[in-house]
């Protein structure tokens, strides 16, 4: 391989990379707090992607705005999911909570499908965003550079409200016992309320950035990110916010150098995230950077 | 005690469970074929089932073709005194689904001929299942030879791809003055490979040269990401790229291909003519496709009537290849009713093996033993944020 090749498949991992590991934060952090794989994440992505491509086509907003609007009104979505979905089954066992997550998955699936119809729509890329970089023989989009910064930001900020404030200790509180801290007066209806509106709103994010890099959107959009972020979070060790990051990027790098460096075996590139995974289980079975978990005795 | 009754009473619901299903699996079989003459005989409809993907990766092209056959049976509403039903099922643009939607439509609703699909690989998945209730098939697009191979009920309106794929490397040897090229196929869709094969053979033989393909990669349907492909193929420089597949992800990689800075030009199938693709490609140079029909050159009397009729019903949608070949496969399927006299299925089969000369929408159809159709392909090209016409290839 060439030392231009190199360069240039590196800049598509960290653009890849960094759009896996963006999703996987928000599965992580529900994960994390609620001990739920909240499967309509995937979904949520595809919604936010429709409401900046509307505000944009149909509304003829700034797209910036839009953006702020996709992600405003996806956050409010996620919480209302967690109050109609998964705060009534709170108490039942948690493979009820978990199908429950599949059946809301499913319905905005096909509520899309029936709303807005199953034919893919071109998303607006703007321009002052997207444009091409070249050096040298090197040639990628801006959001090779923009993906990133984005996706550390907000890990960064991640990090800052789960162990830096007040409500972020009440989700630690939470996460690591829900009953006791209800008696601590952590209120913990509305720990879970934030814990769902930053996680949304990660999803939205993660759903523009995914919209402007692959500019096409349809209704089941959605489920392809969502299952591999799925495998990156778990990668990572599912619940750690560092793990999905580094997860994310483990798989997106790994896909792309795989095809670079055998291309016979490009057709496989999901049959190798599936690998990797079941190395790292089989070695680690809670993770990378997952926490040993102690038996209570 | 209780536990023991209760794991009891699931083995009994899973027993009878499971015994409906085999029952069910065999009655679809012989007696459905029996049940649905006398169905057919006694009732004053015609059954025409349909089945293309509505949803899913393939969902344009279903819903272009459904268009087509829609059109038709407003058109030609009425066979042999009785009144044409369509019934049309969603095949998800998954196998699985399109074998499903076959069997739904040959034993549930005991059609008399079935049109699609839109799609090899589903077309595939649905054959069998025809050909095993001996209802005959239509097909619209499916252009991978093993369609029809092996297979006496199922028949087409569009030429296969050994002719395609030829015609592409023709027109990037002689058009194009190619001497290397690099293929990008789908390694899950029939069509993408078939066509990848039959283009790479005749590119070879064209330039006489066994190394004229610097490069095969691959992807899976469903892929959105092509960077590394891309990049691959990049390194080899080739003067054309091949890259037949769905116009879904042939449009996030050719839109791709142009911001890695590969500037050469990028050829495809059939599957490129939907809007989909062109609104992915619309600001690109040297995209170039076959395909079966061209707006602006009509072949036949029915051409004309199909882009006057299609331009009142669908206002504002461009007439398109798919639309088309769904409308010939209507007419043609009618066509062959009224020949056979009857709504016997072998007698519908045995006409529609002996179309000759039929005058469709997209060209004139004569089916040769394998129940292919011999017909020209049209080569456009993207210009203009438009598809244009770019010639015109005859079989030989």
């Amino acid at each position: 391989m060439t030392g231009e090749a190199f360069l240039q498949n590196l800049a598509n991992g960290v653009s890849l990379g960094s759009l896996y590991a963006l999703i996987a934060i928000g599965y992580t952090m529900v994960y994390g707090i609620l001990r739920l794989i909240n499967f309509a994440h995937a979904d949520l992505l595809m919604v936010a992607a429709y409401i900046a491509f509307y505000g944009i086509l149909v509304f003829s907003l700034p797209w910036w705005v839009s953006f702020i609007i996709a992600v405003v009104i996806t956050a409010l979505l996620g919480v209302s999911i967690e109050k109609v979905a998964y705060r009534p089954l709170r108490d039942a066992p948690r493979i009820s909570v978990l199908i429950s997550a599949i059946g809301v998955s499913f319905l905005l699936e096909n509520l899309g499908i029936v709303a807005i119809g199953a034919r893919p729509k071109t998303f607006p890329r703007p321009e002052s965003m997207v444009w091409n970089i070249k050096i040298g023989d090197v040639s990628f989009l801006s959001l090779a550079i923009i993906i990133p910064v984005v996706t550390i930001i907000l890990l960064l900020a991640v990090e800052f409200l789960v162990n830096k404030t007040k409500i972020g200790t009440a989700m630690r509180a939470v996460s690591r016992d829900f009953e006791t801290a209800s008696l601590m007066a952590v209120d913990v209806n509305k720990v879970i309320s934030t814990t769902f509106v930053v996680g949304s709103g990660l999803a939205a994010v993660g759903g523009i950035m995914w919209s402007l890099q692959y500019p096409q959107i349809d209704p089941l959009m959605g489920v392809f990110p969502g299952l591999k972020c799925f495998i990156a979070a778990v990668m990572g060790g599912i619940g750690n916010i560092k793990g999905a990051m580094l997860g994310g990027f483990i798989l997106g790098m790994g896909e792309v150098f795989l095809v670079a460096f055998m291309p016979d075996l490009s057709g496989y590139r999901d049959a190798f995230a599936f690998v990797i995974l079941i190395f790292i289980l089989l070695f680690k079975p809670t993770g990378i950077l997952g926490e040993k978990v102690v038996e209570k005795v | 005690m209780r536990k023991v009754l209760k794991r009891k009473c699931v083995a009994l619901i899973a027993v009878v469970l499971i015994a409906a299903m085999a029952l069910g699996g065999c009655g679809s079989g012989q007696n459905s074929k029996e049940a649905s003459k006398e169905t057919a005989a006694n009732s004053n409809v015609i059954k025409i089932g349909v089945y293309e993907p509505l949803t899913g990766t393939n969902a344009a092209g279903g819903q272009m073709t459904v268009e087509g056959i829609e059109l038709a049976n407003k058109l030609f509403p009425e066979v042999l005194g009785k009144k044409v039903e369509l019934v049309v099922v969603d095949n998800k643009s998954e196998k699985q689904e399109a074998a499903n939607a076959v069997e739904r439509l040959v034993s549930k609703e005991k059609v008399d001929v079935i049109i699609g699909s839109y799609g090899s690989s589903l077309s595939m998945a649905g054959g069998p299942i025809a050909k095993e209730a001996g209802v005959p098939v239509v097909g619209c697009s499916p252009t991978n030879p093993a369609v029809t191979l092996d297979n006496d009920y199922y028949f087409r309106v569009c030429f296969i791809d050994p002719f395609q794929g030829k015609v592409m490397a023709n027109f990037a040897v002689e058009k194009l003055h190619a001497k290397t090229a690099a293929i990008i196929q789908d390694v899950q869709q029939d069509y993408s490979v078939g066509l990848s094969n039959y283009f790479e053979k005749s590119f070879k033989e064209l330039t006489g040269n066994q190394n004229a393909i610097v490069a095969k990669v691959n992807y899976n349907t469903g892929d959105k990401d092509f960077s590394s492909q891309l990049t691959a193929v990049k390194a080899k420089n080739p003067d054309v790229i091949f890259a037949p597949g769905n116009f879904l992800e042939c449009g996030i990689l050719v839109q791709k291909a142009r911001e890695l800075g590969i500037t050469c030009p990028i050829l495809g199938g059939d599957t490129w003519e939907a809007e989909e693709f062109l609104n992915s490609v619309k600001n690109t140079k040297d995209i170039y496709f076959s395909t079966h029909f061209d707006a602006d050159h009509p072949v036949t009397d029915m051409s004309t009537k199909f882009m006057d009729e299609y331009k009142k019903a669908y206002p504002g949608k461009q007439v398109n290849a798919f639309g088309a070949l769904g409308f010939d496969a209507y007419i043609l399927a009618i066509d062959a009713i009224n020949r056979a006299g009857s709504t016997d299925h072998k007698a519908i089969r045995d006409a529609l093996a002996a179309t000759k000369d039929f005058k469709g929408a997209t060209g004139i159809i004569s089916l040769d033993a394998n129940g292919d159709a011999n017909k020209t392909a049209i080569i456009k090209k993207v210009a203009d944020g438009k598809f244009v016409y770019e010639g015109k290839v005859d079989p030989k």
